[in-house]
């Protein structure tokens, strides 16, 4: 896909998921029930613009509260996104992963595109995912353990809503700075790294990850047509190999792959449609 | 085919999931948390 068009569509799901802008002027978070479902994305409710749930957030809170009860509705509406995209929802709809992208795009002397312990790390995603936001919470009761001690984008929200309402700056202490430094970090990396947080550290991507061989959404490689250049490889920001594996873990589905391959061989692909190379149904005779 | 299967029963369960999880009166319970300013989020809490 073409890079301009996906950061149109980037740029609109990050507008309709905040699209309520009062709270930049009254300093207060949106009251609107559409804040009853969660949106696919990394999205803090407490952003003032936010008009949907964080489905991390939501999940924690579930989880943690005295009275326990298995979260049904937020965990089948993570199951549904996760069906119908996988990790199309990094690549598109995250309004997180946006902000890293365009941060990425600030001109740097030199570019980080991996390094040593690159593979290592991206397995902490799923320990964030496991750890802060599904076991802690529940045997810390009232406490989002993800929200409180790292996620970026509440920060993010948080000094958000501070300068709209400058009274919050008098209760920013050392938790804040912890949770400023952390956001410091990811801004900077993302200047470096591409998606440094998605990589590493988004319990949301590792979420989504799980489902990227059986979503809706896929990516699939003609081997017939591939010829082995390496294009898409060297191209993906993500490490991919999408001639070997187009539906990795890692793999959001933003397509560069497919606009570097010189046989356009490499595609979007659904469960849905019968492969090519699939025989045809004989009709049964009489 | 096996994919196939495997998305529709995921896209079955999620929405069952969520059919369940509405009709105990959970979206009103994500409602109350999101349209409160959560402070642990933000770093304060």
């Amino acid at each position: 896909m073409d890079k301009k068009k996906r950061l149109g569509v980037q740029a609109v799901a990050a507008l309709l998921q905040n699209a309520d802008f009062r709270g930049f002027f009254t300093g207060r978070v949106s009251q609107m029930p559409t804040k009853a479902v969660c949106v696919p994305g990394l999205n803090c409710y407490s952003c003032p613009s936010a008009v949907g749930a964080c489905p991390i957030g939501a999940l924690q809170n579930a989880l943690s509260s005295y009275s326990f009860k298995i979260p049904y509705y937020v965990l089948g509406l993570l199951l549904f996104f996760g069906a119908l995209l996988g990790r199309a929802v990094c690549g598109f709809l995250c309004p997180f992963g946006l902000l890293q992208d365009l941060l990425h795009k600030i001109p740097f002397f030199k570019k980080i595109r991996t390094f040593r312990a690159d593979k290592y790390l991206r397995f902490v995603k799923y320990a964030v995912l496991v750890l802060m936001v599904i076991v802690l919470p529940i045997f810390v009761k009232l406490t989002p353990v993800f929200c409180k001690y790292l996620c970026p984008s509440g920060t993010l929200a948080g000094l958000l809503l501070a300068f709209s309402d400058t009274r919050l700056f008098a209760l920013f202490g050392s938790r804040f700075m912890w949770k400023a430094c952390i956001l410091g970090c990811v801004v900077l990396a993302s200047v470096l790294l591409y998606r440094p947080f998605c990589k590493y550290l988004c319990p949301l991507g590792a979420l989504y990850a799980l489902f990227n061989r059986v979503a809706l959404v896929q990516m699939a490689t003609d081997s017939s047509a591939c010829i082995g250049c390496g294009k898409c490889a060297a191209a993906c920001d993500m490490c991919v190999d999408p001639s070997k594996t187009p539906n990795s873990a890692e793999c959001i589905r933003c397509g560069k792959c497919m606009t570097v391959c010189p046989t356009q061989a490499i595609r979007y692909a659904t469960p849905l449609r019968r492969k090519p190379e699939d025989p045809p149904q004989e009709e049964a005779t009489p | 085919m096996k994919q196939r299967r495997i998305l529709f029963a995921l896209l079955a369960l999620g929405a069952a999931l969520i059919a369940v999880g509405c009709a105990q009166g959970q979206p009103a319970a994500v409602l109350s948390k999101a349209i409160t300013v959560c402070l642990e989020c933000i770093g304060i809490g």
